[in-house]
């Protein structure tokens, strides 16, 4: 490798702008740090070689360089920024709302928002964050991430190690803040060593040439915070594998004990009350809200009781089922046992739980019951024989009944508006009678029906949408996060602030730099050479005015 | 009920606080070097009244936690008091640190301008839904205000560097862009003013109209320009709307809304048009000469240092304890819900500006445009995503 040898002896890498012990520009590469023609140094990463800086030839060298420079990290940053704003023009895919057309996608875009909406639908806009070329684009950022901060970590971490407090006088005099001072006594420099010291800066003396230096570990910051990034980015693969996080939504009804799917049978649930409670609108506080917004939830709860199945080892047996947990499920309070956690996160109210019916001649106007019979809505049985000798057929179940361009559908499968077609077969007759009957509808389909069917009773419940989840990531991310705010707060609330005082016969040179808050170290410098002559260093920033 | 007035009375008096203490910082703008006592005299009267408004304000926010029971930052009104209120705060913070008085003249009428907008929206306490219930939506809530209170600092003093530093002298893209951003400022004052002149009056027309399939009626405390979609006046003896909300409009109680922005248009407009009428000049033009004797390196330095400061606190807030609170209560730390989309976009936005300030020639003006952008998309998503893109977090 081709060293550069500086005049103060020390021997550079190759590529390097300014030596490293010295600082003076080494000749033939300031055009790296864009330093020709300019008074000031710069000083971002000290003038160290970095290896995208120096070495373009082999394609691995120029994968380096992309990815390692700042220019592509913002163009990233500022893509992923565009094409997540693009994401919120129209709802996401799982945020169409429930009172849409239809939730199909393919219908309710162009349906909602017309020929825009078809073509954002078209273009995958609809799951853009899940979209392969999202996934890439972050990917994208983490690589650079990486490359880059590897890139410049290294060097300047040596650099920093191998400074010397005796530095060139070009390195000094190109320094944002510099004068030079004549007739200063070496009581004067104790001075300000002193008031150095107080203000916590560390000083290296080396015949008579000072650095002063504080929060140089503040210049770590954005490396730290670049690791955090990059364990947010791991945590995030991981999430996508099954071994690591699973989520399943379940409805159990009140009163229903279930198995708990992704529990592998270990587990069962059973819902005892779903509880939905709101605020009261005499509550004087709250009337006026209540009133100009309607009634407003205050609690979504389910109280449950989790079950673990003993016996499943012993394959074919009975579960032997052993409650292990008792709890009210509450959004902001979930329950937590085993690996894992159970959220509310839904509700149905008023779901017919079962249906009496009764059947009676059309024409009697007492409507005195020649029989009845309850179907059960969650598992109707398909013929019921009344003790009097009638049976009934059902011949169409609709849960949820909806007349959909005329024709009788069911919306879902939950016994929200059931409604049947039913045939009755009068004693001993094999010609059955047909009569549709839901809530608030009975139709005789012929008109000509003997005999009528009426409802008598039903029972209701409500039922709870739960989310199980198993999540080992969460470690992760918290990790991650946390590492990154200690990184920027190291970075961002400490400044990396470097003073230098350079002895000349019968005077002194004074520079200073620091990687930001240059109003702070002025403060610093002003209070340090207090009662002294040294003449405040001057501000040579050229001023883009 | 008492608390509840002693609350209002004391954001009332913050606000006017607020509005003297400026009278003072503009005191310290136009005397000359010679008076420097003075100058310095009228910045401490001007920084003392602050802290009494912030206080006042901080009373407003006891005493309204206190009557409602939870802590006030759950609907519009009391969120945006709430994100003027740490502007202020970051105000006073970093008055201290860089003694600059012309800042608080910026700063503090922008804070002001958010606190009037607030009120404009209804201020009856509401009640907590159930997944607000967490003191995560307090910590959550406070630290993002206290975030963008920071960064909205930046935008104040960008907005400082550009009157100083635009050329002025002809029509440019710089001078453009720059009355552009004045112009939008007079929209919200024109939405405050109009909305408290027709609350004065007490104006109200009720339309009962279809939303999501159900009958529903709305109160337009405006007269409507913009009637909602096919909607029937019901109060008799106001002006008939000129026309409907068109359809793709969507989101809870549109054919409001966008008569309120057209009420903000025309009258923020008309406002303007005054302005420039009397003034003769470009509103950034007639600013300039007040920040002469500011350098512009400072502005700059300060511009800087509130995003590095605001940053990480924005990042902690918006981010952190956001997924924080969204894994307690929904079970899922980020659902890229609108809100958190564009909370992510507002750090995206921020950490390229830090990543381009390392580099030569962002410095300066075209940072000063990047922190005007910056606070751009903290306000879109405090109105636009909260009013329009509604999701889980509308306040609608
Ligand atoms: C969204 C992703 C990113 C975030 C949040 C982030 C955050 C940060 C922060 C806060 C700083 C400190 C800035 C300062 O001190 O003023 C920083 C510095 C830096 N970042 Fe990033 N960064 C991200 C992505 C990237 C990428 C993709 C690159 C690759 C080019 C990159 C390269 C750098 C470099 C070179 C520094 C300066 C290091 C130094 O001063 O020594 N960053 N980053």
């Amino acid at each position: 490798m081709n060293k550069v040898k500086c005049e103060c002896g020390h021997v550079n890498p190759e590529g390097t702008v300014l030596c490293e012990a010295c600082g003076k520009p080494i000749e033939g590469n300031q055009h790296i740090d864009g330093n020709e023609g300019n008074k000031l140094l710069n000083m971002r990463y000290d003038g160290t070689a970095r290896r995208s800086q120096t070495y373009n030839k082999s394609i691995i060298d120029k994968i380096w360089s992309f990815f390692s420079s700042v220019k592509v990290g913002v163009w990233l940053i500022v893509i992923a920024l565009v094409a997540s704003m693009v994401g919120t023009i129209f709802p996401q895919e799982i945020y169409i709302p429930a009172d849409a057309v239809s939730r199909d996608p393919a219908i309710f875009y162009e349906d909602r928002y017309g020929i825009l909406g078809l073509i954002y639908y078209q273009l995958g806009f609809h799951n853009l964050y899940s979209s392969w070329w999202y996934m890439v684009l972050i990917a994208l950022i983490g690589i650079s991430l990486v490359i880059c901060s590897l890139d410049r970590f290294v060097p300047l971490y040596k650099a920093l190690k191998r400074q010397k407090a005796k530095r060139h006088e070009t390195f000094l005099n190109r320094q944002r803040l510099y004068s030079e001072s004549e007739q200063v006594t070496p009581d004067d420099i104790e001075t300000v060593k002193e008031n150095l010291k107080k203000q916590r800066y560390k000083i290296t003396d080396e015949n008579g040439h000072i650095l002063a230096e504080k929060g140089r570990f503040s210049r770590w910051g954005p490396y730290v915070n670049h690791i955090g990034l990059i364990i947010i980015l791991i945590a995030a693969i991981l999430r996508t594998t099954p071994l690591m996080h699973t989520e399943e939504y379940v409805w159990v009804r009140e009163g229903q004990q279930i198995v708990l799917p992704g529990t592998n049978g270990e587990y069962y649930i059973e819902n005892k009350e779903f509880i939905m409670e709101v605020h009261d609108e005499n509550d004087e506080r709250f009337a006026q809200a209540i009133q100009q917004e309607g009634v407003v939830p205050s609690n979504f709860q389910t109280d449950i009781v989790i079950y673990q199945e003993t016996n499943a080892s012993v394959p074919g047996a009975e579960p032997e089922l052993e409650p292990i947990l008792e709890e009210s499920i509450q959004m902001n309070k979930p329950a937590k046992f085993d690996r894992y956690t159970l959220y509310q996160s839904g509700y149905q109210v008023n779901e017919f739980t079962n249906m009496t019916f009764k059947v009676h001649e059309t024409d009697d106007p007492e409507e005195s019951s020649l029989g009845s019979f309850t179907i059960d809505l969650t598992n109707p049985d398909s013929i019921y024989e009344l003790d009097s000798g009638f049976r009934v057929q059902v011949d169409q179940y609709y849960p949820d009944y909806i007349l959909d361009n005329g024709i009788p559908t069911s919306e879902t499968n939950f016994p929200r508006n059931p409604a049947f077609v039913l045939s009755v077969y009068p004693p001993e007759s094999d010609t059955p009678e047909i009569s549709f009957i839901g809530i608030g509808k009975n139709i005789d389909a012929t008109g000509e029906n003997e005999y009528k069917v009426g409802i008598e009773d039903f029972e209701l419940h409500d039922v709870s949408g739960l989310t199980l989840r198993v999540d080992f990531t969460l470690p992760f991310f918290i990790l991650g996060a946390a590492i990154f705010m200690i990184g920027v707060i190291q970075g961002m609330y400490w400044q990396h602030r470097r003073i230098w005082i350079h002895p000349k016969e019968n005077g002194i040179l004074l520079a200073a730099h620091t990687n930001k808050n240059w109003f702070g170290i002025k403060k610093d410098i002003e209070k340090s050479i207090e009662n002294t002559p040294i003449t405040m260093a001057r501000d040579q920033q050229e001023l883009d005015e | 009920m008492d608390l509840l007035n002693l609350s209002s009375t004391m954001l009332y008096t913050a606000f006017i606080l607020y509005l003297v203490a400026t009278l003072f910082f503009g005191a310290t703008i136009r005397q000359d070097k010679s008076e420097r006592r003075k100058k310095r005299k009228s910045g401490t009267i001007g920084i003392t009244i602050t802290i009494i408004g912030f206080t006042a304000q901080l009373v407003y926010l006891i005493t309204r936690w206190i009557a409602s029971g939870h802590a006030p930052v759950s609907n519009m009104f009391e969120f945006m008091t709430f994100l003027g209120m740490s502007m202020v705060l970051a105000f006073i913070i970093l008055y201290f640190y860089y003694k600059l008085s012309f800042l608080g003249l910026f700063a503090l009428p922008i804070a002001m301008i958010i606190i009037a907008y607030a009120s404009m929206f209804p201020t009856d306490i509401s009640p907590l839904v159930p997944s607000l219930q967490s003191h995560w939506l307090y910590i959550h809530v406070t630290t993002v205000a206290l975030g963008q209170g920071i960064l909205f600092i930046s935008f104040a003093a960008g907005i400082m560097y550009l009157i100083r530093q635009v050329d002025q002298s002809s029509l440019n893209k710089g001078s453009l862009w720059l009355e552009i951003v004045m112009y939008v400022m007079f929209l919200f004052i024109g939405f405050i003013v109009i909305t408290t002149s027709f609350n004065i009056m007490d104006y109200h027309a009720e339309f009962e109209y279809t939303e999501a399939g159900n009958v529903t009626t709305t109160d337009y405390h405006l007269p409507a320009i913009a009637g909602p979609n096919e909607g029937a006046l019901l109060t008799e003896g106001v002006m008939e709307p000129w026309f409907e909300t068109p359809t793709w409009m969507q989101g809870a109680d549109a054919g409001r809304k966008f008569n309120s922005v057209i009420w903000s248009f025309i009258t923020g407009t008309i406002l303007y048009g005054l302005v420039r009428l009397i003034i003769r000049k470009r509103v950034g033009a007639k600013l300039q000469p007040l920040l002469k004797n500011v350098k512009p390196d400072l502005l700059d330095e300060i511009m800087y240092r509130s995003v590095a400061i605001g940053f990480p606190v924005f990042t902690l807030g918006g981010l952190i304890f956001a997924a924080i609170w969204a894994q307690i209560a929904w079970g899922r730390f980020w659902g890229w819900d609108p809100k958190e989309v564009w909370a992510l976009v507002t750090w995206f936005f921020y950490a390229a500006f830090l990543h381009l300030r390392l580099s030569r020639g962002w410095h300066g003006e075209k940072s000063a445009w990047l922190a005007v952008g910056g606070f751009a998309i903290i306000m879109f998503n405090l109105i636009v995503v909260n009013l329009v893109l509604a999701g889980l977090h509308s306040y609608a």
